[in-house]
């Protein structure tokens, strides 16, 4: 997994609540068995019409200019547990996203492609925004502040999660590393308490 | 001891290694699998040429992209890559696969239960969101990502965050024609849809030990558009009754062992969550939505909102975009609202219990003519069920067309969806944008309400029908 040390970048100011998944990325595109090139999909129905030709919309010229940061309202990525809306963000340049409130299986996923999803409350949010305006937002996650010039905003992670992102080790490697001895003790006295779960 | 909820004990049974920081290393004692979230998750596990730590304790099932009206022969293009590639990981990983044509295939949350796959006390992890519905069972279940699903494969485990507790008790009697649907769009409504976040939500009281399987799967099943990943309701004799004697289940002497288990875990009676929640349902009329988000929902015999009535700028602004989408008007009633389409259906309403109330409505009536409904069993089994008990001769004769088991226009990613500025009665569990087709307008609600819309052409109180 790519970490996530610190980002300089221009800011999408598109504050809506409830951006669910199925707006993040629409459901017909998930028969895509590819992983790399989705960003092109990203919140599809926003951006073209029924004949695939662009619209007008909030969004393009953002990615146009590089945005790197989705400043965003409540509940974002509710909805559908696809993790596609999360690779959609990444492959259009983004990896950090501030809202309000995290659809929970959204933020998980964010965790493990090292997207930075950062929770604050509407005035901040606000107030990046008016600062993005002039130009690229930094976030640094060692210090745990996101802003621009003498605007410095700090924000609250979970330790745990902000270590997955600063190093981006691999899950699966962590796990078996650190654990392999903790699963076959657990597995033992599951396998004597509830043995029907343990016809394999 | 300390007194603990249901969520503390399952949570606490499945703790492989605590990381101090409030979440933990969990172990996952089963995992459903469909085709369209887990073509990454065998990739990356072939990038680290690793293998499935315990195979049998998943089971595979194609379910989203499969066509309503045909079976493997009516597989093509994209759809059918995605479930030849369903079966291919699961023979290579050894995984007891369920393929499109066996009398078992269905939904995922729907075969889950139907197999005795999803048991009491267990952890369930499945790449849906959706996943939610297991917790009727009493089972700590939830929905994950394609990272997930290849961690939970190669290590059993998952790291996961502990959910803060919520009860949310629901006193009375359901009245006639009013269900665990009405109730679940009435708590979202009421309470907003993201009242549940960052918790596990326990379902308590008269109402919900009144309930059968089915409707309590409704019911967890709708969670997670609350804003919670996990819906629980504690095992009870209807929970037991229901699981004795399914495939996957244990049986004869483990079975009884394993009910004096499941007997320990309801929360204690002092036990303290950390949000408490209590309607009072005795008074419920069928509920729909008008927006594009669950918690845009009233009562039938409600009217659309005017969104300059919405108390903050943010609400009225999300109002208006939800009207423009919907092809709404603000004061018009509810029940004026005309429908092209009905579905019946999905993870969230596609049991026998639910095709048995449609069929009730449906029963001596028409499709109305410029409608065109569908009814798709989330099983094979439940359709078979059905066809044993009558209920497609009674709905084909009304005009519905009867369909094999599958999300079908629930997800807008197989043959059937809505075409742009459509809008469907539907009993499925989301009504956002483009969810059922793009452009498409979808009205969420009861499998008896979305039968009532069918007959009459428009959304109606099915208690002046029924």
């Amino acid at each position: 997994m790519k970490p996530f040390v610190s980002l300089e970048a221009p800011a999408l100011h598109l504050v809506e609540d409830r951006i669910d998944t199925d707006v993040l990325f629409p459901a017909r595109f998930l028969l895509i068995m590819e992983k790399d090139g989705l960003g092109r999909y990203l919140c599809y129905d926003r951006r073209f019409d029924a004949a695939d030709h662009p619209v007008a919309n909030a969004i393009d010229p953002a990615l146009a200019a590089g945005a790197g940061i989705w400043l965003a309202g409540r509940d974002f990525g509710c909805g559908s547990s696809r993790e596609q809306a999360v690779w959609a963000l990444t492959g259009a340049g983004f990896s950090c996203v501030v809202a309000e409130s995290f659809g929970e299986i959204f933020a998980a996923n964010c965790l493990r492609n090292g997207m930075l999803a950062i929770c604050l409350d509407r005035g901040a949010i606000d107030t990046l925004g008016r600062a993005s305006a002039d130009g690229p937002l930094r976030v640094d996650l060692p210090s745990q502040h996101i802003g621009r010039d003498d605007l410095s905003i700090a924000f609250e992670i979970e330790p745990a999660a902000k270590q997955r992102l600063l190093n981006g080790w691999d899950e699966i490697d962590t796990i078996l590393a650190r654990a392999a001895i903790d699963i076959d003790a657990f597995e033992a006295v599951q396998r004597s308490s509830q043995p029907w779960l343990f016809e394999d | 001891m300390t007194a603990r909820t249901l969520y503390d004990k399952l949570w606490e049974s499945h703790v492989v290694t605590d990381m101090g920081d409030g979440s933990a290393l969990l172990y996952i004692d089963r995992h459903l699998l469909q085709e369209v979230s887990t073509h990454q998750s065998f990739l990356a596990l072939r990038e680290r040429n690793r293998p499935a730590r315990r195979p049998q304790t998943s089971l595979a099932v194609p379910d989203h992209a499969v066509p309503s009206d045909g079976r493997s022969e009516a597989l093509t293009g994209l759809a059918a890559a995605q479930v030849a590639r369903l079966a291919d990981n699961a023979r290579d990983f050894g995984l007891p696969h369920i393929p499109l044509d066996d009398p078992r295939q269905g939904i995922v949350h729907v075969i889950g239960p139907e197999q005795g796959f999803t048991l009491p006390g267990i952890t369930l992890a499945c790449g849906d969101s959706h996943t939610s519905t297991h917790g009727a069972f009493g089972a700590l279940a939830f929905g994950i990502g394609a990272s997930d699903c290849a961690t939970v494969l190669a290590t059993q485990c998952i790291v996961q965050k502990r959910a803060r507790t919520m009860e949310v008790r629901i006193e009375g009697e359901l009245p006639m024609w009013v269900g665990a649907k009405d109730v679940a769009l009435y708590l979202i409504a009421r309470f907003g849809a993201g009242f549940g976040t960052g918790h596990a939500i326990e379902y308590r009281g008269p109402a919900v030990s009144a309930m059968s399987m089915a409707a309590r799967m409704t019911l967890c099943n709708m969670t997670i558009e609350a804003g919670a990943r996990v819906g629980l309701v504690a095992p009870d004799e209807t929970t037991f009754h229901w699981i004795d004697g399914r495939p996957y289940a244990p049986q004869g002497d483990a079975f009884r062992t394993a009910v004096d288990l499941w007997r320990t875990l309801p929360t204690d009676r002092d036990a303290i969550y950390d949000a408490s929640l209590s309607v009072d349902i005795s008074d419920l009329a069928p509920q729909v939505t008008w927006g594009t988000n669950p918690q845009d929902a009233g009562a039938i015999d409600g009217r659309v909102p005017d969104p300059d009535m919405a108390p903050d700028e943010a609400a009225r602004a999300q109002q208006r975009r939800a009207l423009e989408y919907m092809g709404l008007t603000p004061g018009m009633a509810l029940s004026d609202i005309p429908i092209d389409r009905v579905f019946i259906g999905s993870c969230t309403n596609g049991r026998i219990e639910d095709l048995r109330e449609a069929a009730k409505v449906a029963a001596g009536r028409r499709v109305a003519a410029h409608v065109r409904a569908l009814v798709v069993p989330g099983s094979t089994p439940v359709k078979h069920q059905a066809e044993a008990e009558g209920l497609d001769r009674i709905f084909r004769d009304a005009g519905f067309e009867w369909r094999e088991a599958g999300c079908s226009m629930c997800v807008a990613m197989n043959e059937d969806r809505l075409a742009p500025g459509e809008r469907c009665a539907s009993t499925s569990n989301r009504n956002f944008e483009g969810r059922q087709g793009r452009g498409g307008r979808t009205h969420l609600m009861s499998p008896s309400m979305a039968a009532a819309a069918a007959v009459t052409g428009h959304l109606v109180d099915v208690r002046q029908i029924g």
